[in-house]
């Protein structure tokens, strides 16, 4: 890890925050996945989805211990994850929303997936050299997910009509909560200028071209923009997110101060 | 895991019945007295067939049931470190189940059907999973006491005279030691640390002990004599692994400062082993009909994922359907 004392100096609260929202996405979705194991409706796929969660997990464990030394307060990946209030965490909100059943899962790791791909390439470049670090492993483990969900998604799409039906209607919950990613705002506006990361708007149109022609092999008609927004990057999160780190953070809450 | 030592008939459908002939069963005989192994192609008694397939598909299901009681704690895992260890535990645990679905495929019996025995209540899987998973310390001792019994369990299957089940078994008993040291971990970790984590370690302790020690089935005495020992898929008799598990483990609770819930746990000199008081064999059997905390809810769960995820499996064949139908129209 390079960051610390000599880039703390520099850092601004943008490039923190930035930085927080990739850590939060993974960490975020990385729970949610977790949540299938043992549950999934072949073991291949149990163990393909474990594996995508261990992946997030990982990337959060680099990105909020990357955050916290930038933040130089002396906390640790730990204290990022599991002691912060919900007002505090930066993922954007479809990262929260529940698993529902295997069509939502596997719709969000594609939309998902197809943007990590495109923001690790970007991050690769990052001035922030721990970042770009991080960016280089997880390129590969998002092109993998990407692959892997792309795949499922042709095949629920094209599968029966029973499939369809499910793949379409996770497709119409989820797509209006991709807007998110691409809202400008002024915090990627000063982690562009400063060369940190690209801002998210960037890339809508590329993330388009890669997810338009997987969904329409799949059948899936994607749905019109409509005016919804959310602002989980914002720390203003849905009625799940609460529920999540009840969960998520009950035996840090519980056992304060305690190593594990 | 997580072999359970005893035969507990499932009824499972049989495949082509093979002409049984003495001949064969010489040379049959003559190969594993020779120690060496037999192989899907090779000639096999129907019982020995049978046999396997019972265990081989117990020990499967024991892997994919035991994903439960550890998955409990998953989302409640205490630190990234824990989750991402955890995590990986319960995926090895479910590729477990797979090479061991695979092994008793070679033997005529299809992951389906299997799957369907389970399902229906038809099949047995390791009593110890229908335990309930009560506190985070109960995760650490799944990994020191049932992957531990477990790993006492298989490590004389590596070399059973059935082939695909011993290479299985070699890669699985590396990946249990595995989970059996971390599990140690965890609790040595806790261990260190406050009175309220101590005492959850010895909670967990109290309650695992007795049900890992019946992992190794019935005294050898109240077993039915099969001719598992002779065919060389039982190696060991099951009082024989568990005063070797027993030995080992008194130590290791020694250093990580828990007792073991036994008043009459003593070093006998003259044995040269540990003696440890009666095993309740009512609870056991009670575990084993049915009766357990956990054994509704544990099959509830796997049928739950088996009828929801049905869409899913239906879909994918349908769409491999349909892309060689395509790929036939484009040729
Ligand atoms: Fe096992
Ligand atoms: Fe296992
Ligand atoms: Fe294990």
């Amino acid at each position: 890890m390079v960051a610390d004392m000599t880039q703390a100096n520099i850092t601004t609260p943008e490039h923190i925050e930035y930085v927080l929202r990739l850590g939060d996405n993974a960490l975020i979705l990385g729970q949610r996945l977790s949540e299938w194991c043992g549950h999934a409706p072949v073991i291949e796929e149990d163990l393909a989805l474990t594996n995508m969660a261990l992946d997030l997990i990982g990337q959060s464990r680099l990105l909020l211990t990357h955050a916290a030394a930038l933040e130089g307060k002396g906390r640790d990946e730990d204290q990022m994850a599991f002691l912060r209030v919900e007002r505090e965490y930066r993922n954007v909100t479809m990262m929260e929303v529940p698993n529902e059943d295997f069509g939502r899962t596997t719709v969000r790791n594609f939309l998902f997936s197809a943007f990590q791909v495109l923001l690790w390439e970007r991050l690769g470049a990052s001035s922030d050299a721990e970042l770009a670090a991080i960016a280089a492993k997880s390129l590969k483990e998002a092109r993998y997910h990407l692959n892997h969900s792309a795949e499922w998604v042709i095949r629920l799409g094209d599968g029966t009509d029973v499939s369809h039906a499910r793949t379409q209607a996770a497709l119409d919950y989820l797509w209006p909560y991709t807007a998110e990613l691409f809202a400008a705002n002024p915090t990627d506006e000063a982690v562009a200028a400063a060369g940190i990361g690209p801002a998210w708007g960037e890339l809508e149109a590329a993330w388009e071209a890669m997810v338009l022609p997987v969904l329409g092999e799949a059948t899936l008609v994607v749905p019109a923009r409509t005016p919804f927004k959310t602002y989980g990057k914002f720390g203003r999160h849905s009625e799940h997110m609460g529920h999540l780190l009840a969960t998520m953070q009950y035996m840090q809450r519980t056992y304060p101060g305690a190593t594990w | 895991m997580y072999t359970q030592s005893l035969s507990i008939p499932d009824g499972e459908s049989g495949g082509p019945r093979k002409v049984e002939n003495p001949e064969y069963e010489a040379e049959f005989n003559a190969k594993i007295d020779a120690g060496g192994f037999i192989e899907p192609k090779d000639w096999m008694p129907e019982k020995y067939r049978k046999t396997l397939i019972r265990q081989i598909s117990q020990h499967a299901h024991s892997e994919i049931v035991g994903m439960l009681p550890e998955g409990n704690w998953i989302t409640r895992a205490p630190s990234l470190k824990r989750k991402a260890i955890l995590l990986a535990k319960v995926q090895d645990e479910g590729g477990h189940g797979l090479y061991l679905y695979a092994a008793a495929e070679t033997l005529g019996v299809s992951r389906d059907e299997l799957t369907e025995a389970l399902l229906s209540g038809k099949a047995k899987y390791s009593s110890i999973f229908n335990y309930p998973t009560l506190n985070w310390a109960d995760i650490g001792v799944i990994g020191w006491l049932v992957d531990g019994a477990a790993i006492m369990n298989q490590i004389p299957l590596c070399k059973c005279s059935y082939g695909p089940y011993a290479r299985a078994m070699i890669r699985v008993c590396k990946e249990e030691s595995f989970h059996q040291r971390q599990g140690y971990d965890l609790l040595l970790q806790m261990m260190k640390g406050t009175p309220e984590q101590r005492e959850m370690v010895q909670d967990a302790v109290n309650r695992w002990w007795f049900p890992s020690i019946m992992m190794f089935g019935p005294h050898d005495s109240d077993s039915v004599h099969t001719e598992t020992t002779r065919w060389g898929i039982k190696r060991i008799s099951n009082d024989d692994l568990r005063q070797k598990f027993v030995d080992a483990t008194v130590k290791q609770a020694e250093v990580l400062g828990v007792s073991l819930p036994d008043p009459e746990l003593k070093w006998n000199e003259a044995r040269g082993h540990y003696d440890f008081g009666a095993i309740d064999w009512d609870e056991f059997w009670n575990v084993v009909g049915g009766h357990g905390q956990c054994n509704v809810d544990r099959l509830a769960a796997r049928n739950k994922a088996w009828e929801e995820g049905a869409w899913v499996r239906e879909a994918a064949v349908a769409h491999a359907e349909k892309q060689a139908a395509r790929q036939r129209q484009a040729a």
